[in-house]
């Protein structure tokens, strides 16, 4: 069997009285990127919250590498996994190298904020998003590629095995989501660290992920790879949506175009004038 | 040349990184600090130069020189600068867990709660002939209790399932409008003469401070301010949000109760001393912000000095350009900070 980096067992999740997850078992494994996809308020984001400590399980536990988190310290989790949570926002002139050296957070003491490794870490981070030359700039300044990488930056100075991140992609024009992802791609393929992540484009999904969880109704409707689980009918059943899956023509890796009316609303317009 | 500075020793051991930038405001902003003081110390009904007046701080001088600067001008400058310092750093930490740069320590009610205890105090404590029945040297007790009665009280409202800083800003400017409301109340209702007491306290002033003042705040002030600055590795991490903290391994709860607490005793204390200045806990780590950024490391010692600049000039101001009135130096942190809010809102409004 893989080995799983993160494991859930009958995880149930909810909003006050609104169940949002329910009795999930969920197995990420190791060094791959796993994307969560769903419609809109499935519980995806939810889900990797509270995989990431943000949100409390209502029942249910969560287990890092096998170990249960609630029973680990928070700087432990801190060390072992990273998250970038949705549209973070930096202070008001807070330069890239002083967002970046927080991601040591979880390593330093007040005697020592700035050993050799931190910084070490620090700068590969720094190079691993291309972002070297703008480290004294004022992270507001930033354009929302840049800004997007230095949050990744700060997440990846956390030298964990494994990185969460909220649909790291939104707000970024299509440019900077393939940038974004490329280079999450990379960083998986070159260090073999696990991601988890949300994305809302499926196609994208289908393009990075190795493995696929697609959510509907509280649970896991399918998980596995893009080519294995994306169908049609599996797009009808989660986004409740007709589409027809082709081939993507680059890369072979399925392709959702969906069906709606399009340019058609203007012929059935005609028609009933007629 | 690099923007910052590694230190590193004791075998690594100890490390830290500067900002070159941030340590040369910071020495800058401690020679004004120094200068104003020795000026201030020397202006007033009688001139001392600032050369006679390091001499007198060093034990010299003549009788005259050392009974004034010892005993009428120096423990209102040291309250003043000390003052300065608390509500700057306070309002430093305040801006930052509320992650609004327009948070000030009024917003958590604590100014109000004291002012109500002060006004409470001097009602309930005046007998038919509009004498007090106790000390008035207990009056900074009251106005430090009700200040962390309100601060308590905001906390406990603000909960649920932890505590955002969004309800905390609402909640506390509930609390603040109320607070006000019983000040206004108890002041018409009390004695007159009690009433314009309270005004003049009400506003903030450090006129009439003993060396009995400068004992019990000094210690309390420097220890907080420490503490404080011992915390700024956290207070960084907290500005970031509460997701990003929580995921770096901060206890975001818990940090966030010790802040709050750090920061309402250092009000508190102030309002205790000097009454209810205002703006300088808005304004000077504002003014902070712009020369040395958003790292506290950098922002809350930066801050204190403005804080204390402030304070020290706005009393210099209060005490002589009326001469021989005395105008109380809140009216002055609040006629150079209303305007100042009034450039922010006008600023942030096109962000």
């Amino acid at each position: 069997m893989m080995a799983q980096a993160i494991e859930t067992k009958e995880l149930t999740l909810s909003y006050g009285e609104s169940i949002i997850i329910e009795e999930m078992d969920l197995r990420i494994p190791k060094g791959k990127i796993t994307v969560f996809i769903g419609g809109n308020g499935c519980g995806k984001s939810t889900l990797l919250r509270s995989i990431a400590r943000l949100l409390k399980p209502k029942t249910g536990s969560i287990y890092l590498e096998g170990t249960a988190i609630a029973n680990m310290s928070t700087k432990d989790v801190a060390k072992q996994m990273a998250i970038l949570p949705q549209s973070p926002v930096a202070p008001e002139g807070l330069t890239v190298l002083q967002l970046v050296k927080q991601g040591r957070y979880p390593y330093q003491t007040w005697l020592k904020q700035w050993t050799k490794e931190d910084e070490k870490i620090v700068n590969d981070a720094l190079k691993a998003t291309g972002i070297e030359e703008l480290k004294d700039r004022a992270v507001d300044s930033l354009s929302g590629g840049q800004r997007q990488r230095a949050w990744i930056a700060m997440t990846l100075a956390q030298d964990t095995d494994i990185i969460l991140l909220d649909e790291p992609t939104t707000y970024l024009d299509m440019a900077h989501q393939i940038e974004i992802l490329d280079l999450l791609f990379e960083l998986n393929e070159k260090e073999n660290r696990t991601i988890v992540m949300v994305l809302h484009d499926l196609n994208l999904a289908c393009r990075y992920a190795h493995n696929i969880v697609a959510i509907k109704n509280k649970e896991i409707f399918a998980q596995g790879k893009p080519e294995d689980v994306i169908n049609s009918r599996l797009v009808e059943k989660v986004f409740e949506m007709e589409c027809e899956i082709t081939t993507d023509p680059l890369f072979g890796t399925p392709m959702c175009i969906p069906c709606g009316k399009g340019r058609c609303i203007l012929k059935q317009r005609v028609s009933a004038h007629a | 040349m690099s923007k910052n500075k590694t230190v590193r020793f004791l075998n690594g051991k100890v490390s830290f990184l500067f900002d070159r930038r941030a340590i040369k405001v910071f020495s800058i902003a401690a020679i004004t600090a120094a200068i104003i003081f020795i000026i201030s110390t020397g202006i007033g009904d009688m001139k001392i130069s600032p050369l006679s007046v390091i001499n007198v701080l060093f034990g010299g001088g003549t009788q005259m020189e050392q009974l004034v600067v010892t005993s009428l001008r120096l423990p209102r400058i040291i309250v003043a600068l000390m003052v300065g310092m608390s509500l700057a750093v306070a309002g430093a930490i305040l801006q930052g867990m509320i992650r609004n740069p327009l948070a000030s320590p009024d917003i958590l009610g604590t100014t109000g709660g004291a002012a109500v205890a002060v006004v409470g105090f001097l009602a309930f404590f005046s007998d038919e002939n509009n004498a007090l029945t106790v000390s008035i040297k207990w009056m900074p007790l009251a106005a430090f209790i009700g200040a962390g009665v309100i601060a308590i009280l905001v906390y406990i409202l603000a909960w649920k399932n932890g505590v955002s800083p969004f309800r905390l800003v609402l909640i506390g400017i509930g609390v603040s409008a109320l607070m006000q409301a019983l000040t206004t109340l108890m002041m018409i209702l009390g004695p007159i003469y009690r009433a314009s007491q309270a005004n003049i306290w009400i506003t903030g002033t450090v006129n009439g401070t003993t060396w009995d003042n400068v004992k019990i705040l000094v210690p309390i002030s420097v220890i907080l301010v420490m503490i404080a600055l011992f915390m700024t590795r956290d207070m960084n991490i907290q500005e970031l949000g509460d997701d990003i903290a929580t995921g770096v391994g901060s206890h975001v709860q818990r940090q966030r109760i010790f802040f709050l607490v750090i920061s309402a005793a250092l009000i508190g204390v102030s309002v205790a001393f000097a009454g209810g200045i205002g703006f300088v806990g808005l304004m000077a780590p504002h003014m902070a912000r712009r020369l040395v950024g958003s790292s506290f490391g950098a922002l809350l010692p930066v801050s204190a000095l403005i804080g204390g600049i402030l304070v020290m000039l706005a009393d210099l101001v209060g005490r002589t350009l009326f001469s021989p009135l005395e105008v109380p130096a809140g009216i002055f942190t609040s006629a150079i900070g209303a305007p100042y809010f009034i450039y922010l809102l006008f600023r942030t409004r096109n962000s």
